[in-house]
């Protein structure tokens, strides 16, 4: 009897933040789309938003995809999905051991190890890509390091392996801590049983560990590669040449550094595009887990 | 069978206990260099000259203490966290205890699009916003109004993520208790439900401050210039020019504000549970801070 009751006053707490992120989530989002498929003022050369969608127009957003599929810009779409995949990669390389560890074995050491997991979140990003720039300067500790073992490199220089341990070294905390989570999870009764029934710890690592982690690692794979993805300051802390030139860059170009804001717009259009596949994996998925851990 | 008797099962894992350790010291040492540098006596932010206070408090115009360009932004900084902190948290809470009650039509439609800011990269969040302000809502100023606006927007799915773990863990059954004693509504959501989700209302407070403080991109986009320079914009214009180790002290200050804030939101969900009787470690406590699985 009493379970509609009340319906009024939860409907009305859930109001204000749905609105809001209505108004300046969805709506802004729309807004890019009118921007991209608007027109040019003839006289002030400026965007003009067109937010009736019968009144959209593609010539703008064919000549920059134009670029994208046989023009310049297609490169540095090559570039910035070459990047993305090496720093994922290397991540796990990196991460999963260090989750794994955390998990199974860190015994007394695994609160003081989990809350320097933490930790890092607490660090400014831009703080620790400063600490780098200012270790890979041509005079810096870490260049000297280096060229004590005669290996002389200008690391600073436009070099895309710079580009791809920064993003490695700015986004590996936040796929150790969801990979931890999924190797937590896991019951160690599965390993035993594979274990007593003839596996050898690596078969048993291959055979059980792996395949139960893998919708976390899906999961925590994407939720580093989606802003790695957008990422334009540590190309620029660490690089700032054309050499080394992501997407995330060329939109920052076009909406801060010109007066072709739709040229920008039409990027982040084919930007999240291209992502909306990952995003709604990632969605559907910790969804799933979330409802499977509920019940 | 020698094959699977020759190693003990219970060694310790030497090679997994290094490699950590060693990616514990790879996360901290660069950031703690960067800090020990502000100590630099010379302009260097990567040749040592000798420990001062120079960059800090004592050259008149270009230390820390002394220098307004720097006050300016690390004031911006921590007024849009406090702002962001204030106006996001509520809205968050209010949105979580309602989407986990309301079971309207709607409602399903309201937590997707809660979610979607979670996994949407910043710099769309940060295009879209800066194209609407500019385009259509143009009675707001870009600068720190328009990056408050944009702060709430990507901080407030945080904060229903981080109270919908609590929410469920509390379970309806106090609010029903209440109810059936004569509460209304309204009286059961404000003296039961509000005073057990303190611990997320505080972890929330401490996230969102945490989160604006942290970000770049979203300031960055909104920002009108150097006079809504946040301390991360002022780092990223500065980092290729010849600036001086006061950049290092400014960071520095930076990290320490958020670090004193995870202090004090510890500290208070530590002291709410001991006067609720619950036997907490640090571990557990940090842990509500550390809660942004979906």
């Amino acid at each position: 009897m009493r379970k509609n009751e009340g319906q009024w006053l939860w409907g009305l707490l859930a109001a204000p933040g749905t609105i809001w992120l209505l108004l300046l989530f969805a709506l802004p989002f729309y807004g890019l789309a009118c921007v991209a498929f608007g027109e040019i003022d003839p006289i002030f050369r400026n965007a003009v938003a067109a937010w009736n969608p019968l009144e959209w127009r593609f010539e703008n957003f064919g000549e920059v995809m134009g670029e994208i599929l046989t023009g310049s810009l297609r490169r540095v779409f090559v570039r910035t999905f070459g990047y993305v995949l090496a720093a994922v990669v290397l991540s796990f390389l990196i991460g999963y051991p260090v989750a794994y560890y955390l998990a199974r074995h860190a015994g007394r050491w695994r609160g003081l190890l989990l809350a320097l997991m933490i930790l890092p979140f607490w660090v400014n990003y831009l703080m620790r890509m400063l600490a780098w720039v200012n270790l890979l300067q041509v005079d810096g500790w870490a260049t000297k390091a280096f060229s004590a073992f005669g290996f002389q490199y200008n690391f600073l220089d436009g070099k895309g392996i710079t580009v791809i341990l920064g993003l490695v070294y700015g986004y590996v905390p936040f796929l150790v801590l969801p990979l931890y989570a999924s190797l937590e999870r896991l019951d160690v009764r599965l390993l035993e049983a594979a274990r007593d029934l003839g596996a050898s710890p690596g078969h048993a690592f291959r055979m059980v560990t792996v395949p139960l982690s893998r919708p976390g690692m899906m999961a925590a794979g994407v939720i580093i590669a989606l802003p790695m993805f957008g990422d334009y300051y540590t190309n620029d802390m660490l690089s700032r040449s054309p050499a080394t030139e992501m997407i995330g860059n060329q939109v920052d170009f076009y909406l801060n550094g010109t007066t072709q804001p739709q040229k920008g717009a039409v990027l982040v259009l084919v930007l999240s595009a291209m992502l909306v596949v990952f995003m709604s994996y990632y969605l559907v998925t910790t969804m799933r887990m979330q409802r499977e851990l509920q019940t | 069978m020698s094959g699977l008797i020759r190693r003990n099962p219970w060694r310790r894992p030497v090679v997994l206990a290094t490699w950590t350790w060693l990616y514990v010291a790879w996360m901290f040492v660069p950031v703690v260099i960067a800090f020990v540098f502000s100590f630099n006596g010379g302009r260097s932010r990567s040749v040592w000259q000798g420990f001062s206070l120079r960059w800090w408090t004592e050259d008149p115009n270009a230390s820390f203490l002394h220098d307004e360009s720097l006050h300016s932004a690390l004031r911006n900084s921590l007024i849009l966290a406090v702002l962001t902190m204030l106006i996001s948290t509520p809205l968050g809470i209010a949105l979580a205890v309602g989407l986990a009650r309301w079971r309207a039509k709607v409602a399903k439609g309201a937590n997707w699009l809660m979610l979607i800011p979670l996994v949407t990269p910043e710099i769309v969040m940060g295009a879209s916003l800066l194209l609407v302000f500019s385009n259509l809502y143009t009675g707001v100023p870009l600068g720190r109004p328009a990056q408050l606006l944009g702060h709430v927007t990507f901080s407030m799915s945080y904060v229903v993520v981080v109270s919908r773990g609590r929410l469920l863990a509390i379970g309806r059954d106090y609010e029903e208790a209440a109810r059936d004693l004569g509460a209304t509504a309204i009286q059961a959501l404000r003296m039961v439900l509000l005073p057990l989700l303190a611990p997320a209302i505080l972890a929330s407070f401490v996230i969102v401050f945490a989160m604006s403080i942290d970000d770049f991109v979203i300031s960055s986009f909104l920002s009108s210039g150097v006079a809504s320079e946040t301390v991360p914009v002022r780092i990223y214009s500065a980092v290729r020019t010849s600036s001086t180790p006061a950049l290092n002290a400014l960071a520095s200050f930076l990290v320490f504000s958020s670090l004193f804030a995870l202090a004090l939101g510890m500290l208070g969900v530590s002291t709410y549970r001991k006067r609720r009787g619950d036997d907490s470690d640090g571990e557990s406590v940090l842990t509500e801070f550390a809660n942004f699985d979906m």
